[in-house]
């Protein structure tokens, strides 16, 4: 390669691939092309036991490779079908139809999002108390920390049921569990941001004889609005996981959860597949959210990089 | 931490503290402890530990026993004091009147006060600090426990809905076979063989990648997004394909781990300096001798974060893929199947070993992590 050609890319494809775009669809594509194989692959038993009940001996390769990526009940549904399915229940059904799957997701973020709301004021709060007490730093933030290394989600099935027991249904026991599982990053995100002024800018606010709370609103707070956001984005998906895990007890009535429960329960494949991409979309589209949020706000702060 | 001594109030948080547990000894002393009309002063020993509690909190706020041994008497005394209001609640299940209220109410601020104290000793040698260290969120999480055992005995609340501590602890002992059995199908095949392959093989994946440059910039910002997914939700596909023992959690636990210790081992590869690779240069050194002597060492604090997070994802994992179907044993079936029955302690049980497994196992892995990074600032600190 000339020199020449190192400073200036010699086509708009070699620019392209030089960044992280090109790479990254190639790897999609790639990721795709797998699939496909696997599909072919996982379903061609099934596909030969079809054949063989049916008496047709000798089947051509094509004809087999169309028919394992066209079967109802596929071991592993090919990525069209999933695609098909997606946009048959979202764009051909209601909106308030049980079969559509904008009115599922709809449920599974409500909750979701009043359980991220919950989860987040809950670790701003939990944050300032450990920020401003010593004893609550020495003896609350140990249990902060291992509560996660708890399996919390196993205890969801139990938070459903007593809490329907108590006349508590609905939203509620569910944005309860994203809460649980979404204060736990905001708390440790905003304790590090909050204490992240250096020693000599609270010595600074101490020669202007700031009172705590001027420290807080004025130094402390705008320091930790960068951890903040760093934090929310790993909560929101945390919260949407526990959505998803909270609606499985509750007996499959309603949510992306009770979609997965069902589909496993009658042996839909391609509904489940179709759940799981529409929560990987909305889990992808809620982080970046946070993200255009976050720029937004630091640019107003004037922070951004 | 910022720690710049500032003159003390006189009427700072352990003096409110200690009035408060002067004024809620007093109303309970004279208050109704359990119903129909049993006072408080009918219970001999109850009443006198809380008696000298309010002494103690009197001579407290005046500023007397404001040294180390004060604040010893008050522990243990507060330590006393628990113990008896556990007992005699035992003898009145569901009767708690104010009076018993006022007299738990006094109890927790003396076991607050106390630790408060604690926070404050100075001039310890280091093992005794450790020792308080590590003694204050120990207080703290006995202090919910008794508190919870008091509250649900003292009010009566049904088992369906809360058991007590007391309760959990009887069942945990009772059941060991069974919770044994639960362990082994779900820690010790499904979790540990998934997050053996999981984290193996993508440590592996991320050396071949790292080899690739075209490969890295491609699959990292699809590794972060896959970070962000709910990938708990194959856990039904893996148990279609994989059946329903265990080899189908591990599964889902190699799915979850595989991500985590993909992005965080490219990350940590890359964080050798340029100054330091052209150092393995002149010494002539290959690229598997750089790989190993500069390279990943360095990537060591990255993996095991990733390793760390690892064990929390795996158990959940495993526990989860359980509600899809599962044989006759392991700690998720278990969870759901007791749920169901409303026999709850054994789910408390169920979900304290859960947690001291879980607890244990990230332990371990930190353990591991300090022996073999003892180098890195963030160890010696």
């Amino acid at each position: 390669m000339t020199t020449e050609a190192a400073v200036r890319p010699l086509s708009p494809f070699a620019g392209l691939m030089s960044g992280t775009i090109g790479p990254v669809l190639v790897v999609v594509l790639g990721l795709i092309a797998i699939w496909y194989v696997a599909t072919v692959a996982l379903n061609a038993p099934f596909q030969r036991d079809i054949y063989a009940r049916a008496g047709q001996t000798d089947v051509p390769f094509s004809q087999m490779v169309a028919d394992t990526l066209a079967q109802e009940r596929p071991v592993l549904p090919s990525p069209h079908q999933v695609a098909i399915e997606i946009w048959d229940t979202t764009v051909n059904k209601k909106v308030t139809s049980n079969r559509s799957l904008i009115y599922h997701t709809g449920i599974t973020l409500s909750s979701t999002l009043t359980g991220f709301v919950m989860g987040t004021l809950l670790g701003i709060g939990l944050a300032i108390l450990v920020v401003h007490s010593r004893v609550l730093d020495k003896s609350l933030m140990p249990w902060v920390i291992s509560s996660q290394t708890i399996p919390i989600l196993a205890i969801a099935p139990m938070i459903i049921v007593v809490l329907n027991a108590i006349g508590i249904s609905g939203l509620m026991p569910k944005a309860m569990i994203s809460t649980y599982l979404s204060f736990f990053p905001v708390t440790v995100g905003m304790v590090k941001g909050l204490r992240s002024p250096e020693l000599i800018h609270i010595d600074l606010m101490r020669t202007y004889s700031a009172s705590e709370a001027e420290t807080f609103w004025k130094l402390r707070l705008p320091y930790a609005v960068p951890y903040l956001f760093a934090s929310m984005k790993v909560g929101i998906a945390a919260s949407l996981v526990g959505a998803i895990v909270g609606e499985l007890p509750t007996g499959a009535v309603a949510g992306l959860g009770a979609r997965l429960l069902a589909g496993s329960y009658y042996g839909q494949t391609v509904q489940i597949w179709s759940a799981l991409v529409l929560a990987s979309v909305v889990a992808g589209s809620l982080v970046a959210l946070i993200g255009l949020l976050e720029k937004a706000t630091l640019a107003k702060m004037g922070m951004n990089r | 931490m910022s720690s710049i001594a500032t003159s003390r109030p006189r009427f700072d948080t352990p003096a409110r503290l200690a009035i408060g547990v002067l004024v809620f000894a007093v109303l309970g002393l004279t208050g109704t402890a359990f119903q129909p009309d049993l006072g408080s002063l009918d219970l001999p020993r109850l009443s006198i530990v809380v008696t000298v509690l309010a002494i103690l909190g009197v001579r407290y706020s005046l500023g007397f026993a404001r040294h180390r041994l004060g604040d010893v008497i008050i522990g243990l005394v507060t330590i006393l004091s628990a113990w008896f209001l556990v007992e005699t609640v035992g003898n009145h299940q569901g009767l708690a009147a104010p009076g018993f209220w006022f007299l738990t109410i006094a109890t927790w601020f003396a076991s607050w006060l106390f630790v408060e104290r604690m926070a404050h000793w100075r001039g310890l040698s280091p093992f005794a600090q450790k020792l308080v260290n590590l003694a204050i969120p120990l207080i703290f999480g006995i202090t919910l426990l008794v508190l919870w055992q008091l509250v649900v005995v003292g009010a009566g609340i049904p088992q369906v809905l809360l058991p007590s501590p007391g309760a959990i602890g009887t069942r945990l002992v009772s059941s060991v076979p069974v919770l044994w059995a639960d362990f082994q199908q779900t820690f010790l095949k499904a979790v540990l063989a998934g997050y053996a392959i999981g984290c193996g093989s993508a440590f592996v994946v991320a050396i071949l990648i790292d080899r690739v440059p075209f490969l890295r910039r491609g699959l990292l910002p699809i590794g972060n997004l896959v970070s962000a997914l709910p990938i708990i939700g194959v856990a039904p596909i893996m148990v279609m394909w994989f059946g329903f023992d265990w080899p189908s959690k591990a599964a889902v636990v190699i799915i979850m781990t595989f991500f985590p210790m993909l992005v965080n081992t490219v990350a940590g590869l890359a964080a050798a300096d340029a100054m330091q690779k052209d150092l393995m240069r002149t010494y002539a050194a290959s690229y598997w001798q750089t790989l190993i002597k500069l390279r990943l060492p360095m990537a060591l604090p990255f993996i095991f974060n990733a390793l760390k997070i690892n064990s929390t994802l795996a158990m959940i994992g495993a526990i989860v893929a359980e509600f899809f179907g599962t044989p006759i044993v392991g700690m998720g079936f278990r969870i759901s199947t007791e749920v169901g029955r409303m026999n709850l302690d054994m789910v408390w049980a169920e979900i304290a070993v859960a947690a001291l497994a879980g607890s244990l196992f990230y332990a371990a892995v930190a353990l591991i992590e300090r022996i073999a990074t003892f180098w890195h600032p963030s160890q010696r600190g």
